[in-house]
């Protein structure tokens, strides 16, 4: 179909990048998801040590306790994941889970530490960083698990072999909530 | 009911590029000023499709986009033997001027995107005088590496898959679904090792740091758009770039990523339009002052 030339405004044109910086609100933002209650219900919480960001923590931590279950409604996702075995450790920086994966779903999840309990490879993220990547639409910079690692706002490390054979498969696993709204506190 | 047939054509040329003949495919559409089409690492000419298929631009436009030696539908030159490919500057360089000779273009328009868009500048620093215009679509002088390209290329991880997931994420979130699909499927279809051997000039040949300010827009314009969730190309680095350059255009574009032709053609066409414009008006301008 034919369209007219119509140039957009200059405003939208040559608009200022961004300052792609945290700012003030967001942090307050994130520190009132800490107000979710969760602290009682999650059996894992009870052994954590309280830490400075444990209330943004928090709320990172109940939405990635039901990834599993969202996983287990994707058999798509499953599939693309059909020959991975493995033994990660994801999450917020300061308290991953273990990650247990078996044919593609998740087995395990319990959170770290766990006396001499091994993986292969870690992918860590500040609560900020996985806040912003569970949005509909996440910020200029923030879409991805290694525009992350860019920004240093992710950790990865150990050996990356499983995760990047696998690569799509564990950006769309840890991107479910994203997906399922419901499952991020807000 | 018959089906609707696009109105771009795709052929073959032999192009002469290093004193071997190369075997190079091309699509066009169109008639008028010749604006050559340039995809980004690891892809192919498809990305340009929606372009080619604008009856509105192709009024006034010769649109061609090329497959480069090793991708698409351009197989490698006959001298190659399975020995490891790698792209340079010099090699690049050589192929679109070699390719723009072959179909005796007069003064073409060069858009590229991404290793096409890198390559625009050098054209900009050495052969300015034989465009009319030049385009960089997530284009900077030298980007900050973000992850080891080893990954890309070896027998315990699938390539295809590999390179479709690692630029997956430098598509916008507002993209289409189908837009985004059809995008990194060209990515997993690439040969083995050709994703890795374009990043070689990316990476490690290509550092256009401290020559890009011998660029002259005064003897052949240059823009430069970047789209907002370009975590490789960043609009900072495509900024940081265009400071060093008098009189470059830089637009960045809202809702895009590093493939604004093909990831979200529509929001695309909302920025490409009016530079084709600015460009066909300076064109004008220029044809009537020469008869004047």
């Amino acid at each position: 179909m034919t369209q007219p030339w119509q140039p957009v405004s200059s405003e939208r044109t040559l608009r200022q990048a961004d300052v792609r910086a945290i700012d003030t609100a967001d942090r307050k933002l994130f520190r009132s998801l800490a107000n979710v209650g969760i602290l009682q219900e999650n059996a894992c919480l009870k052994r954590m040590t309280p830490a400075p960001n444990v209330i943004d923590d928090a709320a990172i931590i109940q939405a990635f306790a039901g990834i599993p279950a969202l996983l287990e409604q994707d058999p798509a996702l499953i599939y693309r994941g059909r020959t991975l075995d493995c033994e990660c450790l994801l999450g917020p920086v300061d308290h991953p889970f273990h990650v247990s994966i078996r044919g593609g779903s998740i087995v395990d999840l319990t959170l770290a530490p766990v006396l001499m309990r091994s993986w292969r490879f870690s992918y860590r993220a500040s609560a900020v960083a996985w806040a912003e990547y569970w949005k509909p639409a996440p910020r200029p910079g923030w879409q991805d698990l290694l525009a992350l690692t860019k920004r240093e706002e992710a950790k990865l490390e150990g050996d990356l072999h499983p995760f990047m054979a696998h690569l799509q498969y564990f950006k769309d696993v840890l991107a479910l909530p994203r997906l399922h709204r419901s499952a991020v506190p807000t | 009911m018959t089906g609707y047939i696009e109105p771009m054509v795709g052929r073959y040329i032999h192009v002469e590029i290093d004193r071997e003949i190369h075997r190079i495919y091309f699509e066009e559409s169109g008639l008028g000023i010749p604006l050559v089409c340039l995809h980004t690492a690891g892809s192919d000419g498809r990305q340009w499709r929606h372009l080619l298929a604008d009856e509105e631009f192709a009024k006034t436009f010769r649109i061609i986009a090329f497959d480069l030696p090793w991708h698409g539908k351009s197989n490698p030159p006959p001298s190659w033997s399975g020995e490891e490919y790698r792209l340079t500057t010099a090699r690049y360089t050589a192929t679109v001027r070699a390719f723009c000779k072959a179909l005796a273009l007069e003064k073409p328009i060069v858009m590229g995107c991404s290793i096409g868009g890198r390559i625009v500048l050098n054209l900009a620093i050495d052969h300015a005088a034989e465009f009319r215009a030049l385009i960089g679509l997530e284009a900077a002088d030298f980007q900050a590496p973000w992850y080891d390209t080893n990954w890309l290329h070896r027998p315990d991880v699938h390539g295809g898959e590999v390179c479709a997931a690692l630029v997956s994420g430098l598509i916008a979130p507002q993209s289409p679904e189908s837009s985004r699909q059809e995008t990194l499927w060209a990515y997993m279809q690439g040969g083995p090792g050709v994703f890795k051997g374009d990043l070689y000039f990316y990476r490690v040949d290509g550092d256009l740091r401290g020559r890009v300010d011998k660029i002259d827009t005064g003897v052949c314009p240059l823009y430069l758009l970047t789209g907002e969730y370009d975590f490789s190309c960043t609009p900072e680095d495509t900024m940081r770039t265009a400071a060093a350059i008098g009189g470059a255009s830089v637009t960045i574009m809202e809702r895009l990523g590093h493939f604004p032709m093909s990831e979200n053609p529509e929001q695309f066409r909302r920025y490409i339009a009016p530079v084709l414009g600015r460009i066909l008006k300076q064109s004008t301008s220029t044809k009537q002052g020469e008869h004047a």
